[in-house]
């Protein structure tokens, strides 16, 4: 059979959302952010909600991330996104506002404007990348770091007693009445993608039916910043980081009800 | 006639945000200027107007709500006090490099530091010159009466949409908390989502329809080129406002020798220190920059072909000083630049600025005419 003909639309399996578009992405070969703009803009399509949605990037590997999807978009000040998004999701409740962040944007310069947007239970969505070190500075520790982990600011491994203990903020956001679904996912698997992208859709539906702020923690990894190759980083993600920062929902409620576990 | 009423500066802020029809005001509480997001709240102007009114976890999160929501094409503002705006100038940079309007108040207090929580006008530098990072400027108003918080609500937004930028009400701790009649602007309605669209769609972020490419608000640009484009572009806009939107008050000037220049608080003592200095029989004027950027330059040069002196008072150490120092330099005057001042929160009499202006040009006072440098 010619190419032509296996290409033809009729014979479709898989198609591309049109809202990701072609620009060729800045992204390292084998990391994880591709992957969760891919399912963010899937879901946007599916959900029939270019027109609704604003998207706040980060400072960070994904301060372009407005590049790649297609809706209104704006670039905060690296931690401030859900401030930012406050801002615009309160003056425009209608409006469906999501904040993409990274580890060091949300778990250590940002913690206060996370801590009291999720407290606030603004009706935003919340998606934190966390690959456990600083990516678009090269390499440095970041506060999800594991302890040991190897960075450029933590040359013979992070030390605790200089740096502190590896942060699981999502475990913290959860204990926030203000937050309404808290999930901790990874997309470096066929299967995980797919659970992430249920868990992203149900984020997305909470927002929508103004049940509070909704926190999707994504696992990730930064074969780059690790310095291994992408499936070595993966397995690396599998042995050292999941256990640290298990998979799974933290909280499932509306917003005021208090379901911790 | 509109509603008349006796009232704080700071409450007026509020009143007159709600009626000019603001969208929301973020903020965070610091003396001098509390009452503010106090009056809000207790108006309650969500269940009047629909405009939100929120309190921020700090004024690091109140200023990027406001870049957040300003994005969105609507009317937003928020009030702070020297060490707040401090505070601010990050999210304040990130506003003016987004090129966003938006309305931003300064209730000064004395500095440095935690300094005093009396009025002060030691942020003219910071307020006039920048503040953030970048080349940047804000449109600035000096309301020097409780009746002027009221006006430069709505001027101040019309200037910001006028020019796609931030512009600032730099006030002091004593125009804020002192009561004054105010006659209060009639009530306008908020934009409907429509009307914003119209004005604003675009560049703000309303939601992409499929008929507009998306809308990127942002002040990053990689490229150096395309970067430096920007930036002249800013700065073509801030010829712009310099051209067109001078505003000034002229006191008893068209015969003076010696003017004082002074704004906001400092320029009512002026105008007892002007009556106290003609009735010794000394040819004194007030000049009153509104606008502190654009800066009045032009009435400066040309008041410095005749003036002897001018003297600067404020609230500081001397900053505005500066820039009538380079008016006159531009005029090619020999007009002789002074500044008095108090600091730490204490308001200059006007007995003093006789004094001083008495003791500083004492030389032209006795020879009456220009020194030569």
């Amino acid at each position: 059979m010619e190419i032509q003909e296996i290409i033809k639309p009729e014979n479709l399996v898989y198609q591309k959302t049109p809202l990701l578009n072609d620009d060729v992405m800045h992204y390292c070969p084998g990391c994880s952010h591709g992957v969760v703009h891919k399912l963010l803009a899937e879901l946007i399509e599916e959900m029939d909600l270019q027109e609704k949605t604003i998207g706040v990037a980060p400072v960070g590997c994904s301060v372009f991330a407005y590049n790649y999807i297609d809706i209104d978009w704006q670039e905060a000040a690296h931690g401030r996104a859900p401030a930012v998004a406050t801002g615009i999701a309160r003056i425009n409740p209608d409006n469906f506002v999501f904040t993409y962040q990274g580890d060091g944007d949300l778990a250590s310069i940002g913690t206060a404007e996370i801590m009291h947007a999720c407290n606030r239970g603004e009706n935003i969505l919340v998606i934190f990348i966390n690959n456990g070190i600083y990516g678009m500075t090269g390499g440095q520790m970041a506060p999800t770091t594991l302890e040991g982990m190897v960075t450029s600011t933590t040359p013979n491994g992070r030390n605790v007693d200089l740096n502190g203990y590896p942060m699981k903020i999502t475990n913290l956001i959860a204990q926030l009445p203000g937050t309404s679904y808290v999930t901790r996912q990874s997309v470096h698997t066929a299967a995980a993608v797919r659970k992430c992208k249920r868990s992203i859709k149900k984020a997305i539906q909470n927002v929508l039916d103004k049940k509070g702020t909704s926190f999707v923690e994504v696992v990730s990894t930064c074969n780059s910043g690790w310095k291994m190759t992408p499936v070595d980083s993966n397995k690396w993600m599998e042995e050292n980081m999941i256990p640290y920062y298990p998979l799974g929902d933290m909280k499932d409620t509306i917003k005021g009800e208090h379901s911790d576990r | 006639m509109g509603e008349v009423k006796l009232m704080k500066g700071n409450e007026v802020l509020a009143e007159a945000a709600i009626r000019c029809g603001c969208d929301g005001y973020f903020g965070y509480p610091i003396t001098p200027q509390s009452e503010v997001m106090e009056t809000l709240m207790a108006r309650e102007p969500w269940n009047e107007t629909g405009m939100v009114v929120l309190q921020a976890e700090s004024e690091v999160a109140a200023i990027n709500m406001v870049y957040g929501a300003a994005a969105t094409g609507k009317k937003v503002m928020t009030s702070s006090s020297s060490p707040g705006i401090s505070l601010m100038s990050e999210g304040i940079s990130y506003i003016a490099g987004a090129e966003l309007p938006c309305l931003l108040v300064n209730v000064q207090r004395g500095g440095p530091g935690l300094g005093t929580i009396q009025p002060s006008q030691a942020d003219y530098f910071q307020t006039v010159k920048g503040g953030g990072h970048g080349d940047y400027k804000l449109i600035v108003l000096a309301p020097s009466s409780v009746q002027e918080m009221n006006d430069f609500v709505d001027l101040g937004f019309e200037l910001a949409f006028k020019y796609r930028n931030p512009a600032m009400i730099l006030a002091d701790g004593a125009i804020g908390q002192m009561m004054e009649k105010v006659e209060l602007a009639d009530s306008k309605p908020r934009w409907t989502k429509e009307e914003v669209v119209e004005k604003n769609g675009s560049w703000a972020t309303t939601g992409k329809p499929a008929t507009r490419k998306k809308n990127i608000v942002t002040s990053l640009e990689m490229d150096s080129g395309r970067m430096e484009q920007n930036n002249l572009r800013f700065q073509d806009k801030y010829r712009k406002m310099e051209e067109n939107e001078v505003r000034y008050e002229a006191f008893q000037c068209d015969d003076a020798e010696f003017i004082l220049v002074a704004f906001g608080t400092c320029s009512r003592v002026c105008q007892k220190t002007v009556e106290m200095a003609r009735a010794k029989g000394l040819k004194v004027g007030l000049l009153r920059p509104i606008t502190l950027y654009p800066f009045p330059n032009k009435i400066i040069k040309e008041l410095a072909r005749k003036a002897l002196g001018f003297l600067s008072i404020e609230m500081s150490a001397g900053q505005m000083v500066e820039d009538i120092k380079l008016a006159v330099y531009e005029a090619g005057s020999n007009a002789r630049v002074d500044y008095f001042g108090r600091m730490g929160g204490i308001i200059p009499t006007p007995t003093e600025v006789v004094e001083a202006l008495e003791k500083i040009f004492s030389w032209e006072l006795s020879y009456g005419v220009k020194r030569s440098y």
